[in-house]
């Protein structure tokens, strides 16, 4: 292959985020290598390729780094054009994408993070705030979809990737907080979309383990409990 | 397109002032309705049901919301005066710097609404911000955008605007030329810019209304 199709993604088992970008990369059939960092520590080419974040996901595409999940997304939908296209083709309705992609990140992951270290009143009133906004993505679903089985119709699109990457964690954090975020009774067409999300042939070999995701969540809070106390 | 184009904002807000700008520069026509954000309007309740804030545009009875949604959504719609580049990957640059104005921005909208220790700590976000805007940002021409405005100039127009009212209100010097030399230039080059300067809400209307806005909520929050 020429340099400047070398596709390189610096990136992290875990990470909803880095998901994105392979799952955008395998919807389009691209060939990439996959260069996971370790937890913990920041490879010289990631603190190089994204020194305003240091942050993974990083798409290297020739020697260009391209940062931040939903850009990187972007991107690949504008370099490679070929089908499926990712996001939609109308300004409108990739404005109502980009707007509840927004939301994930902004609102509901950001409370749905916070769920497994918190207890009693305080955990109730997050998972309470969590749910509410699933219960809107399940109504932004039935307006996207119109009646196909994705955010994107036939096949996954934008607003797929964007809240089906958090997936995994929500899983976790589900088992973890023993509360059930995704529920039949009040959002049943995001629980099958999940299913039909999770089982997708671009969609199955990033998708990280619930069990794996709990493992490390308890690593990382039992190193926070027993990190000393900053002075 | 002959459509309705109506624009839900209030002339306080640096968001809306972003969507104003991407329609002057384009020369869209469209219909202004200023909001009173003590008492939001049914309509802007009804359009922007999640957030319940200004900006919202409607188009043909459509709403769209998000400041930079809105204006990558007027970008897509209406093609002259391009505010984005054509070239993939610079335009994934100028998402990036986008998206930065978005996350970091909060510190200077912060320092509007904070007093004591947690004000401190938005003072030192929106120097934090602007340090890596003046060290990592690509070499401005005159703008973000090269020769004319773009869509990075737009997202940071609205903060270096009004940072400069919360520095007078303040009485505070955080963007200051020497420290800053290639944004304050940029700046400049922004704010004279034609469809700009005529464009921008008065300074000091600005931080008379924000003055009595913080005593205001100083007053609540003592009660």
């Amino acid at each position: 292959m020429a340099k400047n199709d070398d596709v390189k993604v610096l990136g992290a088992w875990p990470s909803p985020f880095v998901m994105r970008a392979r799952i955008a990369l395998n919807l389009k059939s691209i060939d990439y290598e996959f260069l996971e960092e370790t937890i913990g520590s920041k490879s010289q080419l990631l603190l190089q390729s994204n020194p305003v974040h240091k942050k993974v996901p990083v798409l290297i595409h020739g020697d260009k780094p391209i940062c931040e999940s939903l850009i990187i997304v972007q991107y690949i939908d504008e370099v490679w054009t070929s089908a499926p296209s990712i996001l939609p083709s109308d300004p409108y309705d990739r404005a109502i994408q980009r707007f509840w992609a927004a939301y994930v990140d902004d609102k509901l992951f950001a409370s749905m993070r916070q769920i497994k270290s918190l207890e009693g009143e305080e955990k109730k009133a997050m998972v309470e705030q969590a749910t509410e906004g699933i219960v809107l993505l399940e109504e932004a679903f039935e307006k996207c979809s119109k009646g196909k089985p994705f955010f994107g119709g036939d096949r996954i699109g934008y607003l797929d990737i964007a809240f089906g990457s958090i997936l995994g964690w929500l899983r976790a954090t589900e088992k973890m907080g023993e509360v059930k975020l995704l529920d039949e009774a009040k959002t049943p067409r995001l629980v099958k979309w999940a299913g039909r999300f999770c089982a997708d042939g671009a969609v199955k070999d990033c998708m990280p383990e619930t069990d794996k995701l709990i493992e490390l969540a308890k690593v990382l809070m039992a190193k926070m409990k027993g990190a000393p106390p900053k002075q | 397109m002959g459509e309705e184009l109506k624009l839900h904002g209030a002339w306080i807000s640096p968001f809306v002032y972003r969507v104003i700008w991407a329609l002057k520069l384009k020369g869209v026509p469209y219909e202004y309705i200023e909001e009173d954000l003590s008492n939001k309007s049914p309509l802007l309740l009804k359009y922007n049901p999640v957030h319940k804030k200004v900006p919202a545009l409607v188009h043909a009875g459509k709403p769209i919301c998000e400041s930079m949604i809105i204006v990558e959504y007027i970008e897509e719609t209406w093609p002259q005066y391009p505010l984005l580049p054509i070239d993939p990957y610079e335009r994934a640059m100028a998402r990036f710097w986008v998206k930065f104005a978005e996350e970091k921005g909060d510190a200077v909208w912060a320092l509007f609404r904070t007093s004591g220790e947690e004000q401190e700590k938005a003072m030192k976000g929106t120097l934090e911000m602007l340090k890596t805007i003046e060290e990592h940002s690509p070499d401005a021409k005159k703008f973000f955008g090269g020769d004319k405005i773009g869509i990075v100039d737009i997202a940071f127009g609205a903060i270096g605007y009004w940072l400069g009212v919360v520095e007078e209100l303040l009485g505070v010097a955080l963007f200051e030329a020497h420290a800053f030399p290639r944004l304050h230039a940029w700046l400049k080059n922004f704010t004279e810019a034609p469809k700009i300067k005529e464009n921008l809400p008065g300074r000091d209307e600005l931080v008379v209304f924000v003055r009595s806005w913080r005593a205001e909520r100083l007053l609540a929050s003592q009660n």
